[in-house]
């Protein structure tokens, strides 16, 4: 496989804020990789490094083959950014702030313009395009500006929280510009704080937090490190606990707990469906009433919470379970 | 997984798609795209241009009739035509306050980040800003000069001269952009480049002869005056209208016997200081 961008042992410090503590992250040609993480955990910084606005204090970075230090002109010619907040300019229409991108990538007049209207197309701001950009909702300057990213088609794309601040509506808009954008083959790099959305649109995840990565792998691989799928079952009556354990127990694969509150219990389990379904015949037949029951599947918040001891701050993100710290041990 | 391991190859660098212009040309190249961009705001925000005509108006109305007769620069030419060459200087410097105000909003909305990410030259934003703010300083000088015309103002010298005033006018605001771009990029808010502009371009234009001839400065502050390149620019400019009268001699100072060469040593001087430390801040900004 060959990598798009690969960076080495990066780390910047503001003053005292280390933003990036050896940071190495790797994209092969065509893949889409999120770098997840919470406010503050280094993810624009890392962003920054990579598309030549920042200079790390030490480390390495090659982005398409061309090293980001050595030659940032080169780099900047292949890459197409669209940063965290959408920078587009107000006063110019759309379709002047695509052409205008045109031109600096160092395409013709008429080629500029023939791609910034494509472009308009592509994301729907045709009839947008002759209106001054101020006038754009928030979900629209984001497409322009991501459009902006896309003017000379580079090879490498990277996209700072694309969807953070857009409405649900926006946002799924966004995440179908986006796939379609990488079934297309360029390679992607996306920072996201949604966990849902790195699930959604990444072959690989790497989970980042001040400013290291703690954690690396599919969503799926992730999901598996916090220890599977677990049976849970709130209690009509907290007095039947004692049954209730018991009948738990015949497909438990680890620990029954009992959470806070005294009704409602939690057994790990390997068989899934299954499980569930002997769950309910067990707690039926011993006539015991439940109020909620379910198979729950980990998301990748309790993934972030296994491993950093802390909820991630993105709105979806789960309550905070009493067993994290345990988890965190047992990964560590 | 895709840690990175020996694995794994790095690509050759990807061709580019296109053929990109090299050199200091593409500074220009990619200075006049952002020339235009920074024009196209004086379209959509006519209100600029209403207050980029209207405050010179102002200055040369203000100048001509509360001081006009209160001063009497005592050689002959009236104060009023005196005056307008003192005004002129002082507005087209003031002018440069757009270009660190501009290059501060741009700093401010992130619009500096995505030209950095874009393959143009370093220089081009600041050729850029720096052009178009050109423009608007010669569409203040053509509002205040029939403005002045309207109140007694007269070009006394040829017309070639007189085009060689303003260029000098221009020329020089240019430098000074320079300096207001460097403010900019360090400082980046509207507001506070608002206030130091007024910090240093008020003393800068008031401690010279713009206003009242250098005859009445004396000591420290007279030598100031003398040496202050806006008192050169004034007096070069007054020369080139015809604005002096021919019986009084020129100050016995270098910079007053030769002021638009003194001019132009400080346009040259400011631009080889500040050119390469503004590009090196912009190359910079943020990190
Ligand atoms: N220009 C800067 N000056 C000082 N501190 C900064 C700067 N940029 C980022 N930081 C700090 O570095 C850390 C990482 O920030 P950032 O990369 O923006 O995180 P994220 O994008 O993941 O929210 C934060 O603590 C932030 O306050
Ligand atoms: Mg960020």
């Amino acid at each position: 496989m060959t990598d798009m961008i690969r960076a080495t042992g990066l780390r910047k410090s503001f003053k005292e804020v280390q933003a990036l503590d050896g940071l190495d992250l790797a994209v092969p040609e065509g893949q889409v990789l999120a770098l997840l993480g919470p406010n503050g955990a280094g993810k624009t910084t890392a962003v920054r490094v990579l598309t030549t606005l920042l200079r790390p204090d030490s480390g390495s970075a090659i982005v398409a083959g061309v090293d980001v230090l050595a030659d940032p002109d080169g780099v900047r010619a292949r890459i197409g950014l669209s940063g965290q907040y959408a920078a587009v300019d107000e006063h110019l229409t759309g379709l002047e702030n695509l052409e205008m991108v045109g031109r600096l990538y160092g395409l013709g007049g008429a080629a500029a313009r023939r791609r910034a209207a494509e472009l308009l197309d592509r994301f729907g701001l045709t009839e947008a395009g002759n209106r001054p950009s101020k006038t754009y909702s928030g979900g629209m300057r984001r497409r322009l500006d991501l459009a902006g990213a896309l003017v000379a088609a580079p090879p490498v794309l990277v996209l700072d929280e694309p969807t953070t601040g857009l409405d649900p509506a926006s946002r799924v808009q966004m995440w179908e510009v986006i796939r379609e954008l990488v079934s297309g083959g360029a390679t992607l790099l996306l920072t996201t704080q949604y966990l849902e959305e790195a699930d959604r649109l990444a072959d690989d995840i790497v989970v980042i937090d001040h400013g290291r990565a703690i954690a690396q792998g599919t969503a799926d691989e992730l999901k598996a490190q916090t220890g599977g799928e677990r049976v849970e079952v709130v209690l009509a009556e907290p007095s039947m606990v004692g049954a209730a354990r018991a009948v738990l127990a015949e497909v438990a694969s680890g620990e029954i707990e009992l959470k806070a509150g005294g009704r409602e219990l939690t057994a790990p389990v390997a068989g899934g469906l299954a499980a569930l379904g002997h769950t309910v015949s067990g707690l039926q037949q011993a006539g015991i009433a439940v109020l909620d029951l379910g198979l729950r599947r980990p998301t990748l918040d309790d993934v972030f919470l296994s491993l950093t001891g802390h909820a991630s701050e993105a709105p979806a993100g789960s309550p905070g379970d009493p067993d994290s710290a345990e988890t965190e041990e047992a990964l560590r | 997984m895709s840690t990175p391991s020996a694995g794994s190859d790095l690509p050759a660098p990807t061709p580019l798609p296109y053929r990109r212009p090299s050199g200091p040309g593409r500074a220009l190249v990619d200075g006049w795209v952002v020339a235009k961009r920074n024009l196209i705001k004086i379209k959509r925000v006519p209100e600029i241009l209403v207050f980029v005509l209207i405050s010179p108006i102002m200055f040369v109305l203000l100048f001509a009739f509360v001081f006009g007769g209160a001063i009497d620069p005592g050689d002959g030419v009236g104060y009023r035509e005196f005056l307008i060459a003192g005004i002129f200087a002082q507005t087209v410097v003031f002018g440069a306050t757009f270009t660190g105000a501009g290059l501060a909003d741009d700093m401010a909305k992130g619009i500096i980040d995505r030209f950095r990410s874009l393959p143009m030259s370093p220089a081009a934003v600041l050729v850029g800003r720096t052009t178009s703010d050109v423009v608007y300083n010669v569409l203040s000088l053509v509002i205040m000069a029939l403005t002045g015309l309207l109140v007694g103002w007269r070009i006394r010298e040829g017309f070639l001269d007189a085009l060689l005033g303003f260029g000098l006018l221009l020329v020089f605001a240019y430098a000074i952009s320079w300096v207001m771009a460097y403010i900019g990029l360090v400082v980046p808010s509207v507001e506070v480049i608002n206030n130091a502009s007024f910090v240093v371009i008020m003393p800068l234009t008031f401690v010279s002869n713009a206003f009242v001839p250098l005859e009445s400065f004396d000591g420290v502050l007279r030598q100031l005056v003398q040496w202050n390149p806006v008192s050169a620019l004034t007096q070069a400019s007054r020369d080139l209208f015809g604005n002096v009268s021919a019986s009084a001699a020129a100050p016995d100072v270098w910079s007053m016997q030769h002021p638009a060469l003194y001019t132009l040593v400080w346009v040259l001087g400011i631009l080889l200081v500040f050119v390469p430390l503004s590009v090196r801040q912009y190359s910079r900004a943020g990190g």
